[in-house]
């Protein structure tokens, strides 16, 4: 990881150069005719900056630089090895998962027994509320991990509570978010999913404080914005944790959120979360899957191993744009 | 070309330097391979717009639905052609032509206003309104012989671009 800096300063250096501001060779209200420098058609047309910018992300980048790992060599299937596989599915099917279906059983009765009351009575307390309520998703994230017998390596100071700050990590499955949710309580922007889990996202994930947003609205990208600014200005509120892909389905959004994240003005605090392929395959195809049976094959597997890397906080150096910014981090 | 096998042989090696012109080294060739396989997750053989966009530094690229448009579906020998007009290897002209290309989104080989225009928009989208980007574009077409009626070809940007050291690299890592 040592020589990320390297990679990259050919194009940082140019973009210190980035052309002419163009904003400078405006006519401010009289005519065009006394442009301030020498702003000529060449200046306007060159974009080799940003393209040279675009094709080293394509080449190189030192988020995904966090995960080279060896393909995971195939089983040799043999005649000695299948009915130790079969063996293994008896196992995970007939053992493991309804062990775990119980386990998460208990947990959610746990947990709505503690919330529910704890949402109605101590409406008054909000701050109590609010910790108490934090609490309860934590624990229920951990139980929802143990149902998969998740084994999660986390590395790296632990998020505080700070104003100005937001978390950003990568993204394989919608349990990325519940690994995280169990250490430190987050506030997230997501997208609102039909059935059960939008009814778990509007009632329960609402009291940590988390951002909706709707693809579909229009209007919705400002609204979105200007939440983002109040949670992160918010002292008492969960840190906000992003994850900048998304999916493509509409480009203005996951383009909002990538420069947004760098726009807040905030401290920028990227996470790497890293699944081990040889127990399960957490990556989740969700235009293939719906979650509740993407929630089912994880359980049916072995485990779910995977490692939390906290990195460390980027910080916007004054004059630097959000793209610089970005590449930084 | 085995698209979606991993093994990269010395045959396929030579070919795809032979379509990139020897813009890359053989082990460029190998490294670029490596990223390759990286970033198509599911194993098309060729990588998604998706799977590009999750580079978050590509993803804040103000240009990067145009290039977009122009990675969609290449496979691997594709790419490394794409590439290669970001190796130091590669002449002035081939690099003036990849713009050209950016610009000219409807591949007619004529860049015109509008196209000029729209790339200024997604470099400048909120810093400035559409009519001043008009007002400028337009001033320095003017000023440089053109006008907004003007269809640019790839000659004219040799022209303008040419002779100013244009700078467009790209450096390959090689472990």
């Amino acid at each position: 990881m040592s020589s990320r800096g390297g990679k990259l300063s050919s194009s940082s250096s140019e973009l210190d150069l980035d052309g002419p501001n163009i904003e400078d060779y405006l006519p401010s209200g009289s005519s065009i005719n006394e442009p301030r420098g020498k702003l000529r058609l060449r200046d306007l047309l060159d974009i080799s900056p940003t393209l040279t910018e675009a094709a080293g992300a394509i080449v190189d980048d030192s988020f995904t630089r966090c995960f080279k790992s060896n393909p995971p060599e195939p089983w040799n299937w043999n005649v000695y090895l299948f009915p130790l596989w079969c063996f293994g599915v008896a196992v995970r099917y007939l053992i493991l998962f309804p062990a775990r279906v119980v386990v998460l059983t208990i947990g959610w009765i746990i947990f709505l027994s503690s919330f529910i009351p704890v949402h109605f009575l101590l409406k008054g307390h909000d701050k109590l509320r609010k910790k108490m309520e934090r609490v309860l998703v934590e624990l229920m994230c951990s139980f929802f991990v143990a149902s998969w017998t998740g084994v999660v390596k986390y590395h790296g100071p632990r998020p505080s509570i700070r104003p100005k700050q937001v978390f950003v990590a990568n993204h394989t499955s919608m349990i990325d978010f519940i690994i995280l949710e169990q250490m430190t309580a987050f506030a997230v922007i997501m997208q609102k999913h039909p059935g059960w889990v939008g009814l778990l996202q509007s009632t329960i994930l609402e009291s940590v404080g988390c951002i909706w947003f709707n693809r579909s609205e229009a209007k919705d990208r400002e609204i979105v914005a200007k939440k983002l600014r109040d949670h992160v200005q918010g002292v008492d509120n969960n840190p906000l944790l992003i994850f900048p892909e998304g999916t493509c389905i509409n480009n203005q959004y996951s383009v909002m959120f990538k420069k947004g994240a760098f726009e807040l003005g905030c401290t920028v605090c990227p996470i790497a979360i890293k699944y081990n392929k040889i127990f399960v395959d957490a990556f989740w195809n969700s235009r293939k899957q719906s979650f509740t049976m993407h929630l089912l094959q994880l359980m049916t597997s072995w485990a779910v191993v995977c490692d939390v890397w906290y990195l460390e906080p980027q910080n916007l150096r004054p004059g630097e744009t959000p793209i610089e910014f970005a590449e930084f981090i | 070309m085995g698209n979606t096998s991993s093994m990269l042989t010395q045959y396929d090696i030579e070919e795809v330097q032979q379509h990139c012109n020897n813009a890359f080294s053989q082990q460029e060739i190998v490294s670029l391979y490596q990223r390759f396989c990286q970033l198509d997750r599911n194993g098309g053989g060729f990588i998604s717009a998706e799977e590009f966009l999750s580079v978050p530094e590509f993803a804040v690229n103000p240009l990067s639905q145009r290039l977009l448009r122009m990675l969609d579906g290449l496979n691997f020998k594709e790419f490394v052609a794409f590439l290669s007009a970001f190796s130091p290897r590669a002449t002035l002209q081939h690099k003036i032509e990849f713009i050209f290309k950016v610009y000219d989104s409807d591949g007619n080989g004529k860049v015109t206003f509008n196209d000029m225009l729209d790339v200024l928009h997604d470099l400048t989208g909120q810093f400035i309104s559409e009519q001043q980007r008009e007002q400028v574009l337009t001033h320095v077409l003017e000023e440089a012989g053109y006008t907004k009626e003007s269809l640019l070809v790839m000659s004219d940007f040799v022209k303008i671009l040419g002779s100013s050291g244009l700078k467009m690299e790209v450096e390959v890592p090689v472990d």
